[in-house]
Parts: structure tokens; sequence; C-alpha cells
């Protein structure tokens, strides 16, 4: 099969809030930076200032290794361009809503290990994807 | 819940293409409808029931006041719980809870949508419709739309339990089967599992043909007191049992392939007192072949990670398989009105159970069926009702 290159353009822009500016600063500055829940002790994914576990508010950063593996994936035509629509299962435990870039989607799968990157959006800001590791 | 209230009366709208009927006329006609098959009048409708996205003002709730006005409906009750697709299965069992509970004795329930009309993709209305959630800003980045989320799950279905792109072709195949003997399909031919497998993919591991068609239309219930369907010459039709449950992301902890059908589901059977084994016809959502794979697992139609055997080799074909399913045709090839399946799934049990349905795809003295559907995306966050009904 011959290698199938993902293209990233356009990134729709997030819009950031007061909970999450810490998240996009990091993503910004290539740091991937998760919320903790300190009733469980427990990283989640999105980010918010309540845990999603207790209803408290008594979360906090964290630096994420950016590490985990591909948890399932769905190659597909985004305005035209190549698009790998991708579930990472993060290191740190939550599966986080992402997409595959700089690696050849049809070598791709399920399980295997994945690191971030971090692509430029729209307004400039930079978003966290991921790309296999090589394994060779 | 059984005997507690009766459905009476069910109409699906002819139409698959609405450009010259405007929506609040759509869901005006179903209601004629259905309340002529019942033998009533709007008159006589006091509970009305319809989902957020209903024609009137964008401010969600309260779009109803204007169709209520148009439908010219004299209420003492309104419910306009909202649970996109599934809406409508949940509409049926608030409905006998309200009769029960004395708020109304005719409930009308209506759906309809026209986006081939409106020419709204599905990737458009994703954006539109989750852009001021808490997430949007997590997750549009990435192009999540409707056909790459479900991709997602089939992948993730293929790496766990070796299902194969045939086995879900086969769902497609017993959808057309059926749809031969419906008038109003929008995809009447027979397809063979190569067509689905030739057919252009369209988000992998799913090809054209595993999705559902779009089309314009709808369709409407009326449930009714005992009292009311005791002098109503129609086929005793009651609810006996009802689930229902949010299934979400939990934080990024959760199984893709556990939809909240195995909580809605598990409800509905326990309450109705059956087990999947005794049901004899199932309407199952299929906005995409694997919609129909998980939830036939996730009911307990077959063991988790069965689901691919169980539906490949006609087993979904009315007088062929052991469990028919969808025998009007469905979401696949029928009809998707509005994008929201669970009125139209409704209806064919309710044609199932009263000897209604097209003899070629009737099953015989059916007197226990289901209707189940996910509404929302399969592969994120959703609501999911399930009802179990019995002719009595």
């Amino acid at each position: 099969m011959s290698a199938e290159m993902p293209e990233q353009n356009p990134i729709t822009a997030p819009e950031p809030t007061a909970e999450t500016a810490a998240y996009w600063d990091a993503a910004d500055e290539g740091r991937l930076v998760l919320k903790r829940c300190l009733g469980t002790g427990k990283a989640f994914h999105p980010p918010r200032t309540i845990s999603p576990f207790t209803g408290r508010d008594d979360t906090d950063w964290i630096e994420a290794e950016g590490t985990g593996e591909i948890y399932a994936l769905s190659v597909s035509k985004r305005q035209g361009a190549v698009h790998c629509i991708a579930y990472i299962a993060l290191t740190e435990g939550p599966i986080f809503l992402s997409a595959l870039t700089r690696c050849d989607l049809s070598a791709a799968k399920i399980g295997q290990r994945v690191h971030v990157v971090f692509e430029p959006c729209a307004n400039g800001r930079r978003v966290p994807m991921f790309t296999t590791v090589a394994t060779d | 819940m059984k005997n507690k209230a009766f459905i009476v009366g069910a109409y699906e709208h002819p139409t698959r293409d609405a450009i010259d009927i405007p929506l609040a006329q759509l869901h005006a006609e179903v209601a004629a409808g259905a309340l002529a098959d019942a033998g009533l009048s709007l008159a006589d409708v006091d509970g009305y029931f319809c989902d957020g996205d209903v024609a009137g003002w964008d401010a969600p709730g309260c779009g109803p006041f204007s169709m209520v006005e148009y439908l010219g409906l004299n209420l003492r009750h309104l419910d306009t719980t909202e649970s996109w697709g599934s809406a409508y299965i949940n509409h049926v069992a608030h409905a006998v809870q309200a009769i029960e509970a004395g708020k109304c004795r005719v409930a009308l329930i209506t759906q309809a949508g026209r986006p081939r009309a409106e020419r709204k993709s599905p990737a458009q209305m994703h954006s539109e419709q989750t852009q001021s959630a808490y997430e949007a800003q997590f997750e549009l980045p990435y192009g999540p739309v409707v056909t790459n989320m479900y991709g997602m799950v089939a992948a993730r279905h293929m790496h766990e339990h070796g299902t194969t792109p045939e086995q879900l072709a086969w769902i497609k195949v017993a959808a057309s089967h059926h749809a031969q003997y419906n008038p109003n399909a929008v995809l009447p031919k027979v397809v063979t599992v190569e067509d689905v497998l030739t057919s252009p993919i369209v988000a992998t591991p799913l090809h054209r043909l595993d999705c559902c068609v779009i089309s314009d239309g709808g369709g409407a219930l009326v449930v009714v007191h005992p009292d009311v369907a005791r002098d109503l010459d129609r086929p005793k039709i009651t609810p006996i049992g009802a689930g229902f449950t949010v299934k979400h992301l939990n934080g990024g902890y959760f199984d893709i392939l556990a939809s909240g059908g195995v909580k809605s589901g598990a409800a509905a059977f326990a309450q109705a007192g059956v087990t999947p084994q005794d049901i004899q016809y199932a309407s199952i959502y299929d906005s995409f072949t694997i919609t129909v794979l998980v939830q036939l697992e996730n009911l307990g139609f077959c063991a988790p990670g069965q689901g691919g055997r169980f539906v490949a080799e006609g087993n979904l074909i009315a007088g062929v398989g052991r469990l028919p399913v969808n025998t009007d045709g469905g979401g696949l090839c029928s009809n998707h009105p509005g994008n929201r399946g669970g009125m139209t799934k409704l209806i064919e049990a309710v044609r199932q159970l009263r000897g209604e349905a097209h003899p070629a795809v009737q099953v015989p003295d059916c007197h226990l069926a289901l209707a189940h559907g996910t509404g929302g995306q399969l592969g994120s966050r959703h609501g999911s009702a399930t009802l179990v009904l019995e002719r009595v």
C-alpha cells in the first residue's frame, strides 16, 4: 500500500475560556497539560474546573508525558484533504480525541504507540495532535 | 407499565423529499395521519410531545409554542424532552407516565425534519449543533463529523473482535431485502455484500452503503388512556418496559463499544419481565451498519463481540434469519427523516405488532417487539432509549 500522509490545513481554531486558557497557553509552548482530580487522583480530559468524578473544584494542572497509544481511528477526506481522526489512550489514563499527523496513515493501527506534536491552526495557536512512534 | 396506556395511532409520512412542505406543515400532516389512524381528531389531544427542534422559535424548548398554535391544540400537558434521534422512544415512555398520572388522556407525539430540502450536510449540522458545548474547543479542531466518529467505533470493534467489513455489509443487505417491499423507500434495490464493499469509503472502515439515507419527512404516534382505547377499534398495543440513559465520555474513561443501550436495554427488559430471546421483532436504530451491530450486542441479543457473526448470512432478514430487524428497510434504505431515526423505528414496530407490515416481511403472530435508539454520537455522547411493546 502506498504511503498516505494527512494534511492539516485548515484546523478549526479553538476558543479558550478562563477555565481552559492554561491548556492552550501550554500548547503554544509545546507542552501538553491535563487536569487532575485531587479527590480521586485521576487525570481527566477535556479540562474543566469541576471534577467529572466528584463534582468538586479541587482540581489541578499536571504535565502530561505526551505519549499513549491509538485507541480508535478513522481516515476520511476533510475539505478534500486526507484526514485521520483518532482517540488516543494517554499514558496518564484518559482517552483523548485528537488527529494523527506527520505519519503514514496506511500503516497506522489501533494499539500503536504515538507521541504528541503541535500543529498551528488558522489563528496561529497550536493544537496537540499525535504521530506514530517508529518501531523499526 | 403494561396496560396503563395504548398506542392506537401511527403514521409515517410518505415523502422523502419535502422541498415544498414547510416544517410546521410536515408536523401537522403526520399528526393528522396518526390521529386518523386512531379514529381521533386534534380536538381530542390534551398532551403533546415533541423534540426541542420542532418548528417554531429557535429558543430551545420554546419552539413548541408556535407548533402547538399551528396545530390548534388545547393542552393540559407538554413534554419537549430532547434526546435527538432517540427522543420519540423516550416520549412514548413519558406519555405512559403522564397518562398514568392523570396529566393527559390523548398524547400526540410528532417528529419531522427536512435536511434534504434545507441542503445541510451532516458535517455542517454537527459543527453548528456542538459549537457552544464546553468540549467543542477540544474536539472541533480535530474535524469530528458523523461519519468518522462512527468509523472509529467500527474500527475499534474490528480490532477487539475481528469483525469484518463483510459482516457489517450484511446489515445493509438485510435492510435492502426489506426495502424492496416498501414503495416509499429511498433505496428500494436489493444489494449484495459485494455492492457494499465496492461502494466508496466515506470514513474508514465504513463505505457509502454502510450509511443511512438522508431524507425529509417524519411520523407521529397517538398514545391514549385505556378508557379511550376501549372505545376505539384499534389493536391494543401497550408499552411494557422502558429504559433511558445518557452515555458520555466520563472525563476520558469510557468503552467506545458500550453504548447507552447497555443500561437502557437492561432497564427496559427488567421492567417488561422479558428477555432478548423473547423478542420476535426488533427496530434497531440504523444510522450506520455499525450502529445496529453494537446495539444488538449491548441489548443482549448476542454476546459482546459476537455481533459480526450474529448479523451475517441474512440473520436479520424476515423469514430467513432468527431476528427480523427494521423490516421497513430502516434508516439504511427507507427513511431517516430529519437525521432522527427513533420515530420510524416505533412505527414499524407498531406495524409488526398489528400485523400490518408488508406480507413479505410480516413476522407471524407478532406480539412482542422492541424499539431502540441512540440519539447523538455512538462514539461519544448520546441519549439511549429502549422500549418493549406488546400486543395484548
